[in-house]
């Protein structure tokens, strides 16, 4: 079947290409890019005043099956990834039990083939059960279907063995991507250390806590040549630290959340609003600016948004006990445009390349570009839809989002996978 | 009348709402002295206490004070809620919201349980003490306690010794303090110090010898020895050895400085125990303004005025 893509902004830095264009898809491929196309018999989709971008990816996914599936499952996470515009999502290991072997990758991606609305890209504990203690089955993992490895929800504690994985792993092309937090810092701590511990008498997570381990980790691949990425970096230091890595030719990559980009932890000031506790911790204004000077100068690989569902019975509880994280699927792509794209701080060959190829290239994930004979992956947005971020408006089984309340502009209107609708005129398909 | 429905933090009170509290405490702290110490002012109301964080001390305060004003106390015992089993306290805020009670008082392990159960339920709520963040009604009581020996709070030094920290008490009194013009100090070593003691508006200093000589007040807090998760000192005796209130430092202070603690104290770690019993500590004192403020609190929040309180 044909589908025609008319009268868009086509934009892809890898091309490089931005110009208002038509693309016409066959067989899941674009076979045709240029003005006045047609085609004989298909769809039309009308792009007018819209953004057509190479499919985005997320990094750093929590779909929560198998073991919580009350939160989320692989239905509901790609539903909602094709919600917030992403052709694929990178899903983290640490659910129950920890997908630290060969089945369990073969069950995701099984899972994904039957009832994903867009791609899943497992990643794979680094230790066996998430402990730190025994190296994972990286090989046997990679051979269904693994991307990357993650000790996520807890930092590699032991600097040994982290040592011991990069080295293991840099036989594979993959990567091992760094929960960075030295856990005898962090200790107890909810917040972020300083004014804002310190006002509702919460236990402090210091900036130190990150950084630490992320100095450590990218002198380990320094040392082991393993390729390395570093997940949700929250301050200035930690970006600090990763520009002058990449200065020195380090295989070094990383990304920041929406939620650290756009949000601080003043918004804490006066509440105990468990929706914004998160690892890491908002941090300070001055954290913030530095991770968005880090997106414009490049510092920053991609934006991924550590999409992190939990049941609305869970997020009542104490701030203290309540579980870590915020949802973040269907809001990064209407955040980044709102307080980015439309404020000019970036451009959306900056979106593509943060929330495309970013991603893609930082995980070893095939190439996606807009161009003939390109694998339809395709996102298209309308910039000037309003998104009110109401529990409604998600398709996600939870609705714990850090934004909640707010208006943005911009919003994916048509998601393609291989050429398949994932998202059409707003509503998310099959 | 209050500007307030809730006591949740010091910040909800405002400077005339603490001078109101205090006003009308000390009318009732008369009628403590009574042979019958029972007002009908509260009659028909109930006052649940729901500690879910052990507590002996606070919750008898709050329950003498309840019954002197002939209001249906009910004690509401069991422990924080926990992630995987157990009532949340969600659930139990609505359950106490269907029983239709008039105030909470609440006692929680962890820091925000009492905004939970403010938002939760239509009756008031007072903080009884929330993790370590705050503890309103001891700092009222405290501010009661230095009124009553000095005639005023504004210019007063009060030096606040221990482990603020980790010390909800310190949490509404360094503002209580400084929202009636004193001046709270907070001494201690630099590991029982908060991240940012600037964010209080407090000054710090890691010496008790050097700051005896400017305080009215020395405040000691509880070393809580049952907290340490790696004790942030080396031992009790080099605490006690720099931040110890003894003979002879309190020989050190003003003649007319004073010395308090929120109790339980350790004898013989942050207070000597001779210095504990001397006239110059206020402890028994403070326990005894408890009852009146706590009095005064939920008179003046369930709807009565600062004039009518003594009929």
């Amino acid at each position: 079947m044909a589908l025609l893509l008319k009268n868009g902004r086509v934009v892809d830095p890898a091309v490089p290409l931005d110009e208002i264009a038509d693309v016409v898809i066959r067989d899941g491929r674009i076979v045709e890019i240029g003005r006045d196309l047609q085609i004989a018999k298909g769809i039309t989709v009308e792009c007018a005043e819209k953004v057509v971008l190479p499919g985005l990816v997320d990094a750093h996914t929590h779909l929560r099956e198998p073991g919580f599936e009350y939160k989320e499952d692989v239905e509901s996470g790609t539903r909602a990834a094709a919600h917030g515009g992403f052709t694929a999502v990178c899903a983290m290991p640490n659910t129950n039990p920890i997908c630290d072997e060969g089945s369990a990758v073969r069950f995701l991606v099984e899972r994904a083939r039957e009832r994903g609305v867009v791609r899943v890209h497992p990643i794979g504990a680094i230790t066996v059960g998430q402990k730190g203690a025994a190296l994972a089955e990286m090989g046997d993992m990679l051979a269904e279907g693994a991307v990357a490895f993650s000790d996520d929800g807890r930092g590699v504690q032991d600097a040994g063995m982290m040592r011991l994985a990069m080295d293991y792993a840099k036989q594979f092309p993959t990567t091992i991507i760094s929960h960075a937090e030295v856990e005898s810092l962090a200790g107890k701590g909810v917040v972020n250390e300083g004014a804002v511990s310190t006002r509702l008498g919460l236990s402090g997570w210091p900036a130190e806590a990150e950084e630490i381990q992320v100095a450590r980790d990218i002198a380990l691949a320094e040392l082991t040549g393993c390729r390395l990425h570093l997940a949700h970096l929250s301050t200035a230091r930690s970006i600090a630290l990763v520009r002058d890595a990449k200065a020195r030719g380090t295989a070094v990559t990383c990304e920041v959340t929406p939620h650290h980009l756009f949000l601080d932890e003043d918004a804490l000031q006066t509440t105990y609003d468990t929706n914004l506790k998160m690892n890491p911790p908002l941090r300070t204004p001055a954290d913030r600016e530095a991770l968005v000077a880090g997106l414009v100068d490049g510092t920053i690989d991609c934006i991924a948004t550590d999409h992190a569902p939990h049941a609305s019975h869970e997020k009542a509880l104490e701030f203290e006990i309540a579980p870590w994280g915020t949802t973040g699927l269907e809001t990064a792509l209407s955040l980044v445009c709102t307080h980015l794209v439309s404020r000019d701080v970036l451009s959306w060959s900056d979106v593509a390349r943060l929330m495309a190829h970013g991603p893609r290239s930082a995980l070893g994930l095939e190439a996606v570009r807009l161009e003939v004979g390109g694998v339809a992956d395709i996102t298209i947005v309308d910039p000037e839809a309003r998104v009110d971020v109401t529990p409604e408006f998600f398709e996600s089984k939870s609705s714990n989002s850090a934004h909640m309340g707010a208006t943005l502009l911009g919003k994916a209107s048509e998601v393609l996978v291989g050429g398949r609708f994932a998202l059409r005129n707003g509503k998310v398909v099959g | 009348m209050l500007s307030t429905r809730h006591i949740i933090d010091i910040a909800d009170l405002s400077a005339d709402d603490i001078t109101t509290i205090l006003d009308t405490a000390d009318s009732f702290k008369e009628v403590n002295e009574r042979r019958i110490k029972k007002l009908p002012t509260l009659r028909g109301r109930t006052i649940v206490n729901l500690f879910l964080e052990p507590s002996t001390r606070t919750r008898t305060s709050f329950e003498i004070a309840a019954k002197r004003l002939s209001a249906d106390a009910v004690n509401f015992a069991g422990s924080s809620s926990a992630t995987v089993k157990g009532e949340s306290l969600a659930d139990t805020a609505a359950t106490l919201s269907a029983m239709a009670c008039d105030l909470v008082v609440i006692r929680h392990k962890y820091a925000g349980a009492p905004r939970i159960l403010a938002e939760m339920m239509d009756s008031h709520v007072v903080n009884g003490g929330d993790g370590m963040h705050e503890h309103p009604t001891q700092a009222l009581l405290d501010l009661y306690t230095i009124r009553e020996r000095f005639g005023r709070l504004e210019g007063l030094t009060v030096g606040i010794v221990g482990d603020v920290a980790h010390s909800r008490v310190a949490g509404s009194l360094v503002p209580a303090l400084r929202m009636m013009g004193a001046t709270p100090v907070l001494v201690g070593p630099p590991t029982l110090m908060p991240a940012r003691p600037d964010v209080l508006g407090a000054e710090v200093s890691n010496s008790l010898d050097e700051v005896l000589p400017d305080i009215d007040v020395a405040y000691m807090l509880r070393i809580q020895m049952e907290r340490a998760e790696g004790m942030p000192f080396p031992s009790l005796r080099e605490y006690s050895r720099m931040f110890g209130m003894n003979r002879t430092r309190l020989d050190v202070m003003r003649p007319e400085a004073i010395v308090m603690h929120p109790g339980p104290m350790n004898r013989g770690v942050e207070i000597a125990a001779d210095v504990a019993d001397s006239e110059r500590s206020l402890v028994l004192g403070q326990v005894n303004a408890g009852v009146a403020v706590r009095m005064a609190v939920m008179y003046l929040l369930l709807g009565g005025d600062a004039g009518g309180a003594v009929a």
